[in-house]
């Protein structure tokens, strides 16, 4: 009985749903704010990524909001897991030889290209989360692949709080200058090289590393069993 | 040509997304969660947001079914070296 | 002979909200839960960028930077915006699976009906007035 009106809920909700968003202009979609941003962004920032501009220079504070979110998570996914008291010694996984080489294989190139995402962030689609999160995945394949070795939880926390130090330092240097609180304020440079678009770069780069570290220590705290975990399984 | 590639896209994410809730086992649950997060990174592709689908697919099909999968093997329901004869029996709630 | 792209992708968008969160409603085992959040976030965050979708528009990346004036682009505020939103969203279902875990290890199960009737069974020995379940119980051996 309680299954017929879920089902029933679940249908009102469905034709509410397209009711609602079918009237709404899709095709040809009112930009106000859009169209004022394509026209003056790539002179006011010098970014060549439009949505680079709108993330980092024209909603900083939104990023930085989110940057205090995931840390939030992560601090609150290492609180609520506990201290590993013990972690269990992996006794019968052994991964194999290949998958073994091929982690130490793609440890610089998963390097290379989280960097090169997160430094070219201003010219091609990119930016700081999607190299961090490479980076975070190539720092935690080695704990994954040969169970056992762990992390260094200082050297993590260390680094992410440098990078999130970095950021608001940058915000309030923009402060010091003159302007406002994370407005862009280097040399914009010629758009479409490597060093332009003035302090977005080093922005991204300090979300990089943040993100980066934090993903690999939230990652290396769910996968350590502790010891005397699951031990009834199998 | 671009609306047959998207109505493709359309039919899968909508296949995965029922697949994922109606599977008994959980580990296909979670690689099905993750066909979802892969059609929605192509279909970001074909409407111009490549920003969009870079994260979507780091993200999506890579960092949260990680995640996801850490989970099931923390959590008891998945190991790495079951025999299939438990593994069967093991993963059966719905 | 197919529909126009925008009313698929709005059909397939509304539809992965609707699955979302009839998963979230009908679900039994907790995990399922999990998994039905995140795929009606995956749901939400197509329909935010349906929003600034233009058939005729290209990606808002300036590649020609001879001409100032640029190409017809689709709007970059929603991409931010559902920037944003996926990393978050995959933010909270890390710290959801965080309690998952903790739930297992507390309570052994994840089925929801039990996980119920336990919660309960906690609560009540722990409070100072005997709660809802003992007070029945004391009434049906009185009757009985």
């Amino acid at each position: 009985m309680q299954q017929f009106f879920s089902m029933l809920f679940l249908i009102g909700l469905l034709f509410l749903l397209s009711i609602l968003t079918g009237l709404l202009p899709f095709a040809t979609p009112p930009m106000l704010i859009g169209q004022a941003i394509q026209q003056q962004a790539v002179d006011a920032t010098g970014a060549a990524n439009l949505v680079t501009s709108v993330v980092l220079g024209y909603r900083g504070i939104d990023t930085l909001g989110e940057l205090s979110i995931l840390f939030a998570a992560s601090a609150a996914g290492g609180l609520v897991l506990g201290k590993t008291v013990r972690a269990k010694k992996a006794a019968s996984e052994n991964t194999g030889f290949i998958l073994q080489a091929g982690t130490d294989l793609l440890f610089p190139l998963l390097l290379v290209a989280g960097l090169y995402i997160v430094l070219h962030g201003h010219l091609t689609p990119g930016g700081g989360f999607q190299g961090g999160v490479l980076l975070a995945t190539a720092f935690f394949l080695p704990v994954l692949v040969r169970p056992g070795t762990s992390v260094s939880h200082k050297l993590l926390i260390v680094i992410e709080g440098l990078a999130g130090a970095s950021f608001i330092a940058i915000g309030l240097l923009a402060l010091y200058q003159g302007g406002e609180f994370l407005q862009p304020f280097l040399d914009k440079g010629l758009t479409g090289q490597l060093l332009s678009a003035g302090t977005l770069p080093l922005l991204y780069l300090a979300v990089g590393l943040k993100v980066g570290a934090e993903l690999a220590g939230l990652l290396a705290n769910l996968s350590t069993e502790q010891d005397g975990e699951n031990d009834h399984v199998a | 040509m671009e609306q047959f590639f998207v109505f493709l896209l359309v039919i899968m994410m909508l296949l995965g997304g029922l697949a994922a809730m109606l599977l008994k086992d959980l580990l296909a649950a979670t690689a099905a969660t993750s066909v979802v997060s892969l059609s929605l990174t192509a279909i970001f592709v074909l409407m111009r947001a490549p920003d969009v689908a870079m994260t979507e697919a780091v993200v999506g099909a890579g960092l949260s079914a990680l995640i996801l999968a850490l989970g099931l093997r923390r959590l008891g329901i998945w190991q790495l070296d079951m025999p299939v004869k438990s593994r069967q029996k093991k993963a059966g709630d719905q | 002979m197919l529909p126009e792209v925008p009313a698929m992708l709005l059909a397939g968008a509304v539809g992965l909200v609707v699955i979302g969160l009839g998963g979230l409603v009908l679900s039994r085992n907790l995990y399922r839960l999990l998994l039905a959040l995140a795929i009606a976030e995956a749901g939400a965050n197509l329909l935010l960028i349906l929003a600034g979708f233009d058939s005729y528009a290209v990606a808002p990346i300036v590649t020609d930077f001879s001409t100032s004036a640029l190409p017809a682009m689709v709007d970059p505020v929603p991409q931010a915006m559902v920037l944003t939103a996926i990393v978050i969203g995959v933010g909270v279902q890390a710290l959801a699976l965080a309690m998952i875990i903790r739930i297992k290890q507390a309570y052994g199960t994840l089925d929801m009906a039990e996980l119920k009737s336990k919660m309960e069974a906690d609560l009540d020995k722990s409070l100072v007035m005997p709660g809802a379940a003992l007070i029945k119980a004391e009434r049906e051996s009185d009757n009985g």
